[in-house]
This record gives structure tokens, sequence and C-alpha cells, in this order.
């Protein structure tokens, strides 16, 4: 089946995304690792719709592709703010929210 | 004009809503143009209703007015109506009058005052409860009134709130006389279980046929309803608040704590007097109740130092006569006593007012002396007032007053012959005390300089009030003195007349009243003897060991302040701390929990945005294999 590799790959791209989010400081390179889980999420998407002959599969995709473009566009905002408060892009040094 | 009635009690309680509402932004001319105006008319409708109470009326009548159905259900039904007969028609015309004189003569006393508003706002509104007290025509409607003069009375004893003892002061007044509204609310709710009404009218006849006399029943009602009456009007044993009450500004104690409120206790029994009739043991502890409270607060008057304590005392005396009087059956005496004490109490008060106003508010009548030449207004309309009082014969309104109730307890078959000693004792010591104040206040040598006397808008209320007191006595002349008797029959309609015991005659009562006379001059002459020299003789007998003894006592009105604080007071205060302290342990392991929880949680918020990430991912993680085993 052509799924099995596909869905095996979007494993593995979702697991080097989860690795680099939590090893990577730069939160440029975590929002990269973001993305990349992202589309490992709609990779398994596209996979299930080919595995089912539905259409779903393809209209999830683009939702997940609008989706994440949303989300890029705010967390670049953000991470612009960011780096103009702290001057750094250190995720460890943003802990004023601590409890 | 009849129908204009409803009329009385809403113009107060449309000046109040003005003033409560836009008092502050109104000129102080405008606010006492709405505050006094809007009693003004109340007295001038009142007057146009008097007019054809008196002529449009046949005998017997009374006007019954129903505005709406304030509580409508299958079992109850609750009118705001009003009941116009000869009883609340002289309360309406007692508390329009004066109370009008009363606003116009705080527009000056209270000239300089921050709160001007605020004080004829709470006024109109004590004014408008007073007369829907008055004219209600069933209970609830009367127990609205009587929460409404009580809340005011609250509000106007602490006007001056700034002063810590005087709010303390101002709560001492409504936690009393609570005690005394809670025993009148569940007597209201006794009789609405027992008897399905509520109407006054009704009560009393559905009361007359379904107890009899003597009955347990109607002995609860009536014991219920006298705790309510002596709440309010400051009788023994919940008298305590009335003297503390003074802290109030003067026209307020001239009008709520002299000539309306603390007589709504005597209106009460005098409009359930059938009641009190079936309860005659009840009856009874009414007049004992007067006779004490008039011998307690006439004694701890003559040694007070605050010129408005001893007219404080005075009152409660006053009104101790009242409820003797109710107490023995004379029911039209008690009236009138109280229309006489409501002119020669308010002039009284107006002119110590006048006299404070004067004197940049000191009260001390030990700092007071020799006002006599430099008030001359103040002080003629206060001998008026205090000769009234003390009953000087023939000329003032309290002479023909006290006469007839002291007559009727010598007379009545329900009184005994040492009534009748204890209240000649209280006519000695009331010219005692009264002559007190006016030889200390007004002769002797000058202490503090007077600044002027008070202008007309304070002056036109002690003139009129000053007529009054010498003349509403000629309403009922007594048959031995000429015998002119408009005011018994007039109240006859409502109230019955009170029998005479057999045996008494002319003569009698020609003696009986030698006896009040010369009691009471000779109160005035030991008081010009005490008082009046520069040595006084008085200090020398203070000096004594028995005077050791009493002033104090008297001074703290028979140590019943000190009584109820160790005996109520002390012990709440320990049970609340010591009981308060085991109730809260339970508590405190629930705020201990919460702490120790919350400590531990919010270390699992770091900040750092990889340390959610992660934590997200394991517990997705653990709940995956949740779902998968």
């Amino acid at each position: 089946m052509l799924s099995t590799p596909a869905l095996l790959l979007a494993t593995m791209l979702f697991g080097l995304g989860l690795i680099g989010l939590l090893s990577r400081r730069n939160i440029l390179y975590m929002l990269l690792s973001l993305e990349i889980m992202l589309n490992a999420a709609a990779l398994a998407f596209i996979a299930g719709g080919a595995r089912w002959g539905q259409v779903d599969g393809e209209i999830m995709f683009l939702f997940i592709l609008t989706l994440a473009a949303a989300e890029v566009s705010v967390a670049l905002g953000i991470v612009l703010q960011l780096s103009y408060r702290f001057r750094t892009l250190d995720a460890d040094a943003f802990s004023e929210m601590r409890g | 004009m009849m129908n204009l009635l409803w009329l009385i009690p809403i113009l107060p309680l449309a000046g109040f809503l003005i003033l409560a509402l836009h008092g502050e932004h109104l000129s102080r001319r405008l606010v006492a143009w709405v505050g006094c105006g809007s009693v003004g008319m109340s007295a001038c409708i009142t007057a146009l209703v008097g007019v054809e109470f008196f002529h449009g009326l046949p005998d017997r009548a009374s006007y019954q007015q129903t505005m709406w159905n304030w509580i409508d259900t299958s079992e109850m039904t609750v009118g705001l109506s009003w009941h116009l007969d000869a009883l609340s028609f002289l309360m309406v015309a007692v508390i329009t009058g004066i109370g009008f004189l009363i606003h116009l003569y705080s527009t000056e006393y209270l000239s300089d005052d921050d709160g001007y508003a605020r004080f004829f706002a709470y006024m109109n509104l004590f004014v408008s409860a007073m007369l829907t007290l008055v004219l209600a025509d069933n209970l609830l409607l009367l127990y609205l009134g009587w929460e409404g003069v009580g809340l005011c009375s609250y509000l106007l004893i602490g006007f001056w709130y700034h002063k810590p003892e005087y709010g303390t002061a101002a709560q001492k007044a409504f936690i009393v006389t609570r005690i005394g509204d809670t025993a009148f609310a569940v007597g209201l709710f006794i009789i609405f279980t027992q008897l399905k009404t509520l109407s006054i009218q009704q009560v009393q006849t559905l009361a007359v046929e379904a107890w009899p006399v003597g009955s347990n029943i109607a002995m609860i009602v009536a014991v219920l309803l006298l705790i309510g009456a002596v709440g309010k009007s400051a009788q023994l044993p919940l008298q305590v608040w009335l003297p503390d009450a003074m802290a109030g500004p003067t026209p307020v104690s001239a009008l709520i704590h002299a000539a309306t409120m603390v007589t709504a206790g005597v209106y009460l029994i005098a409009r359930m007097h059938d009641l009190f009739a079936l309860a005659p043991l009840v009856q009874g502890i009414v007049a004992v109740v007067g006779l004490l409270t008039l011998l307690l607060a006439a004694s701890s008057a003559l040694v007070q130092h605050d010129i408005k304590r001893v007219l404080a005392y005075s009152t409660m005396s006053q009104i101790g006569y009242m409820f003797l009087a109710l107490g023995v059956g004379a029911w039209s005496a008690a009236l009138f006593h109280f229309l006489t004490h409501s002119c020669f109490k308010a002039l009284l008060f107006l002119a110590a007012g006048s006299v404070i106003h004067s004197l940049h508010h000191e009260q001390d009548i030990f700092r007071m002396g020799g006002l006599r030449r430099q008030l001359p207004w103040t002080f003629w309309t206060f001998l008026i007032g205090a000769a009234a009082m003390s009953g000087v014969p023939l000329i003032t309104a309290g002479f023909y007053s006290k006469d007839w109730i002291l007559w009727s307890v010598w007379s009545s078959p329900l009184s005994q012959q040492w009534m009748w000693v204890g209240a000649l004792l209280g006519a000695f010591l009331t010219g005692l005390y009264s002559f007190r104040l006016i030889f200390r206040v007004f002769f002797g040598e000058v202490r503090t300089a007077a600044h002027g006397e008070p202008g007309l808008a304070m002056r036109v209320p002690l003139v009129v009030l000053a007529g009054l007191s010498l003349s509403v006595g000629f309403l009922e002349i007594p048959h031995t003195l000429g015998g002119l008797s408009l005011f018994g029959p007039y109240l006859s309609q409502v109230l019955p007349t009170m029998e005479v015991r057999p045996g008494m005659d002319d003569s009698s009562e020609a003696f009986e009243q030698i006896a009040v006379t010369c009691s009471a001059l000779l109160g005035i002459g030991l008081a010009a003897f005490f008082f009046l020299p520069r040595v006084s003789v008085v200090d020398r007998l203070v000096g004594t060991a028995v005077g050791r003894f009493f002033v104090p006592f008297w001074q703290g009105g028979w140590g019943f302040d000190r009584l109820y604080e160790r005996a109520f007071i002390q012990p709440w205060f320990a049970l609340t701390r010591d009981a308060g302290e085991f109730l809260d342990r339970g508590y405190g392991v629930l705020v201990t929990g919460a702490e120790f929880c919350h400590v531990r949680l919010s270390r699992t918020q770091t900040g750092h945005i990889r340390w959610y990430a992660a934590t997200i991912a394991v517990g997705t993680l653990m709940l995956l294999g949740l779902f998968a085993l």
C-alpha cells in the first residue's frame, strides 16, 4: 500500500519537528520546527485521503496550509516584537511569565 | 376636599425624592423652599381636610381612601389605604403643623451646614413616614411607617457622621428600637394567623368577638404590641437610646425625639385600645411601666449637665405620663397630653437650640448663665415652655393636660392610690428640673457670652409654639374651673371615655387639683431656693454621702447602660470572639490546603516555552498511551 510509507514519512517528519522544537533555543528555528510538524500532519491527511479515495484529505490539507500561513504571519510579528524588546532570539530568555 | 387626603403623606415624599436625587445641584434657597414647602403644603391640605372633617362628616364617622392594593393574594389583601378619624386627624395636624414650624426653624439653624440638602431630604422622608404611620388603615402599612420613622431617626441622629460617637449613638438607637420592632412584628404575625386580617378596624372588632377578656392570646398579642410601643417611645426597659439620640441636630430632637416619633407608641396603644381592654393585666403593666419611667427619667433629668440630655429625660418622663394615662384607661387624657407636650417640648428643644446656636455649640449648662438679658426672645419662650412642662396653673397648657391625667389616675377604677402618689411626685420633680434649667441657663452670672439673638426664621416658630403652649390647654378645662370640654367629646368618636369610680365628686376633684398645683409650685420654689442664690445650696447637698451616691447613679440613668453592657454586650462579644475562633479552624484547614496546592502548581509555570511544549508532548503521548491500552 502507498499509504504506509507516506504515514511513516509523516511520523518521522513529526518526530523530527518535535525534537527540533524541544532542542532548539533560537525561536526562529522553533518556528521552523513547528512548520515541519504541521506539514507532517498535513501529509498524514493526504495519505488518508489517498487510502480511502476521498477528497476530504486534500481539503484538510488546504485548511492546514491556510492555518500555517496565518500562524506564521502572527508568529513572525511576535518574534519581531520579542527581538525588539529583549535584543535576543533565545527562547529561554523569555521567562517573564513564570508563576 | 376629603379626597385630597392622599396628598398629605405623598407631598413630603415628593420633597424627599427631589432633594435626595437633585439636592446637591440646587441652591440653598431652593432646598429650603422645597424642604419647607412640601411640609407646609401638607399642613395646608390638612387644614382643608380638617374643615370638611369637622363640618362635612356626621358624628362617629371616619373617612377611608384606598389608593391601590399593595399586596393582593387569595388569603391576604393589604391596601395602600388611608383612614382618617378623630385620632389620626389629631396626629396628622400635630405632625404637619409642628413639623412645618421645625422645618422653618431648621432653614436658619443649619444654614452653615454642608449637608443642608441631605438634612431636609431626611426630614421630609421622616414626615412622610410618620404620616403613613398615623394614617394607615391596616397594621402592615402602619408597620411600614413605623420602620420608616426608625430609619429616619437613625439617619438623623448620625447626621454628623464624621464623629464616630454620633454614629455609635445612631446605631444604639436603631438596635434598641429594633428589639421592640421585632416583638411588634411577631405580634402582627399572631394577629394575622388568628384573625386572617390586618385591617385595624376589623382586627379590633374580630378580636372583641373571638377572644374573651383576659384570654391568653389577647394577653400575648397585647404584650408584644406593648414591647413595640415601649421600644419606640423610650420607656422602661428600652429607654436607654433616647438620651444618646441627642447627638442629632437640635431640630431633629425637637421633631423626632420629642414631638412625634417617640409618641408613636402612645398612638399605637390608643389605636389598639380595644385589644388592650381585652387584656386588663397588660393594661396594668402599661400604667406601671409609665409610672416607673416617669420617676426614673425625672430623677435623671435633675442631675444632667447637657441641656439636651435634660430635655431628653424630660421627654421620657412626659411620655411616661401618657403611658400612665393609657394604662388607667384615660385614653383621651393621654392624647391631650400628647398634644400639649408636642407644643411645649418642641418649643423647649427649639429654644435650647437657639441657646446652643448663640453660644457656638455649647451644651453644658454649667458653662451657661445670665442669658436672660442677652437672649430675651429665647428666654421668654423657654420660660413659657418650662412653665407649661411643670404645669404652672391656669395659664399654661401643661397644667390642663397633666391635671386631667392626674385626676384620671385618682378617679379611675383601674388605678391604685400609690400610682397617683407616684405621679404627684413626678409633677414635683418636673417643676424642679424644668426650673433648674431656667435658673442655670438664664440667671446668675454670665459664663459664656452669646453672639446675638437668632433671626426671624428661628424666632417665628418659637413665638408660635409659645402661643400654642399657653393656649391649647383651654380646649379642655375641668369643670371645677368653669368647665369647657372640647377635646374629650372630639376624641370620644374613636376612644371610649373613662368611667369615674363612684364616690368621686367636685370636692375631691378640687382637692386633687390643689395637691397637683401645690406639688408643681413646690418644685419650682425649691428650684429657686436651690439654684438661684449665688452660693448654691445644692452644691453642699451633692457633697454629702447620699449625694455622692445618687448623683452619678442618676446621671447614668439609673445604671441601665452599664447593666446592659454587662448583661448583653460583653457576653455577646465574648461569644463572638471565642466561638468564632473555634469555628474558624475548619476554614483554616481549607485555606492551608489551597495554599499548599497553589505553591506546588505555580512551580510548573516556569515561563519557558520549551518546557510547556515538552509537557504538552508528554501529556499527549500519555493520553494516547492510555487510549491504546
